[in-house]
């Protein structure tokens, strides 16, 4: 048998040390942290190794990481970084810069929760803390989601309509620290692919001198901030141009939302990251049953699909929007909040709740999705959810 | 009106028709669109094109004859607003002099820098951006 060198077993944390290997970035500013560590560390080995000549620089803490990227890309080159939760909790000011000076950064997030009680495991809280920062954010179901999408944040980011920092998003432990099967490119198609990054203008742009970082008043200041925000309105059309070339080349073909037996579906569940692969084990087997469920996954949760999420779910009965962490305060949480406004936008608003599961690392199973879906039916059939807000697998009653 | 309408950017208007800002030699219209994006400066130089003397609200004298030509002022001046002329002192350059006062504290003669309140600042010309 012909042994395919493209099919390869890694961990999700591997595959992205892979990604970030074959774009070859210029510089990669790099500080340890749970569980993203694997991933730059594995990296750092590629280095060592000779295999890439990428700048690593060893910082003392995230902020400084954010802010070494943010440097170097100014000056022109390719830059990118990793972390999780705390960690990106301290990048956080940073992050803002990032974006608001529009430097295509790419940057891998292992999603942890940010305590406290202090916890290392999987949840979206370090990601959501982060949706108003100004970053294009895609989240990975799967290590080969998250390879993908490390190759095309480069491109996406580094687009001359979007100049804007992008976050690729895969779930801590469970995608990060377990050994898939996926597809991976060689060397020189990704090398390809992300083509030579020239900017027009940058601090080593000695013909042209310019500044980064001028105090910008309010007679300037909004008008700057208009521009961001229409770069990342804007910025769908071009990411669906990446996406489109990097099909061509891969054979795998990525949407801001992917549906899951959505055609004919009078329940609807909607899930960022991992928890879709077993959303999906769940809508099969009460589909067998007769329950018309289906799933929307949400890929590109930043800019949020707004109008392809409103079309999705118009004609259903019943939507269940299910969030990996909290919105302490808000009525729903912040993924249920994004599909909520959507929904006002859309043509129809069915029926709609939030449910929150996995926070901390907490396993959801495939029975724990069965429950989830016999509830959604019911409120498909009386229309009124039992509460805004349900919580997925607590100790006891949920009363 | 909506409150749509109340908050939307204003239609684009002929360039013809509005102001245009200019800032070294760049220029563009003034639209939020057309903007350096990022709030980068996309030129070199354009501080010389703020007047940081109107900040000011003492501005300091100088007296050649009291003058000793130590070059204090010239050395403490965190603005390089001591104008000088073969290795003299002959002045302050009053269109980025802030009226910090550094000059007339660190003088050692008397009368040769002295502060007094200032009316006349420039007023701040075309921001950097």
């Amino acid at each position: 048998m012909k042994r395919d060198s493209s099919r390869v077993a890694l961990t999700g944390n591997e595959a992205g040390a892979l990604a970030m290997k074959q774009v070859r970035p210029d510089v990669v500013a790099g500080y340890p942290i749970t569980p993203q560590t694997e991933l730059m560390q594995q990296f750092a080995k590629y280095v060592a190794d000779g295999d890439v000549a990428t700048d690593l620089v060893l910082v003392e803490s995230e902020h400084s990481a954010m802010s070494a990227v943010i440097g170097a890309s100014a000056t022109g080159v390719r830059a990118m970084t990793a972390t999780s939760a705390n960690g990106l909790a301290l990048m956080w000011e940073m992050l803002y810069i990032a974006a608001g000076y529009r430097l295509p950064i790419s940057t891998m997030l292992v999603s942890r929760s940010l305590g406290g009680p202090i916890n290392i495991h999987c949840d979206h809280s370090d990601a959501m803390g982060m949706r108003d920062t100004g970053w294009i954010m895609l989240f990975a179901e799967t290590a080969q989601e998250a390879y993908d999408n490390g190759i095309m944040a480069t491109r996406i980011a580094e687009h001359d309509s979007v100049r804007t920092p992008v976050m690729t998003v895969q779930d801590g432990f469970i995608t990060s620290h377990t050994t898939q099967v996926l597809s991976v490119l060689t060397d020189d198609q990704v090398t390809r692919f992300v083509g030579v990054y020239r900017p027009e203008r940058s601090l080593s742009n000695f013909e042209q001198p310019m500044t980064y970082g001028s105090i910008v008043l309010p007679d300037y200041y909004m008008d700057i901030k208009r521009q961001q925000a229409d770069a990342m309105v804007n910025a769908p059309r071009f990411i669906d141009q990446v996406s489109e070339e990097y099909a061509e080349l891969s054979g795998r073909r990525y949407d801001p939302i992917e549906l899951y037996r959505m055609d004919d579906a009078q329940v609807a569940l909607v899930v960022l990251g991992s928890a879709a692969g077993t959303a999906k084990d769940a809508i099969d087997i009460m589909r067998e049953r007769g329950v018309a469920v289906g799933l929307l996954k949400v890929r590109m949760f930043r800019p949020f699909p707004h109008v392809e999420v409103a079309e999705a779910l118009s004609r259903t009965r019943a939507i269940c929007v299910m969030d990996r962490s909290l919105a302490m305060g808000a009525p729903m949480g912040a993924l249920a909040q994004d599909v909520a406004t959507s929904l006002v936008t859309g043509r129809r608003v069915p029926p709609m709740y939030n449910a929150v599961y996995g926070l901390g690392g907490r396993d959801i199973t495939i029975e724990d999705f069965q429950g989830v879906i016999e509830e959604a039916a019911e409120v498909a059939v009386t229309g009124a959810p039992k509460a805004a807000v349900r919580y997925v697998g607590l100790r006891g009653n949920e009363e | 009106m909506t409150v749509e309408k109340r908050h939307a950017i204003q239609p684009y208007v002929d360039p013809g028709q509005r102001g245009t800002h200019t800032a070294g030699g760049w220029r563009w219209q003034d639209r939020w669109r057309d903007l350096p994006p990022g709030g980068t400066v996309p030129v070199g130089g354009t501080s010389t094109h703020y007047l940081t003397g109107g900040w000011r609200s003492d501005r300091p004298v100088f007296d050649a004859n009291a003058c000793s030509h130590c070059l204090l002022c010239w050395v403490f001046c965190p603005d390089a607003a001591i104008e000088l002329d073969d290795g003299k002192v002959t002045g302050v350059a009053y269109d980025y002099c802030k009226g910090c006062g550094i000059c007339a504290y660190e003088c050692p003669k008397q009368g040769a820098m002295t502060m007094e309140p200032d009316t006349t600042a420039p007023d701040n010309g075309e921001a950097a951006i």
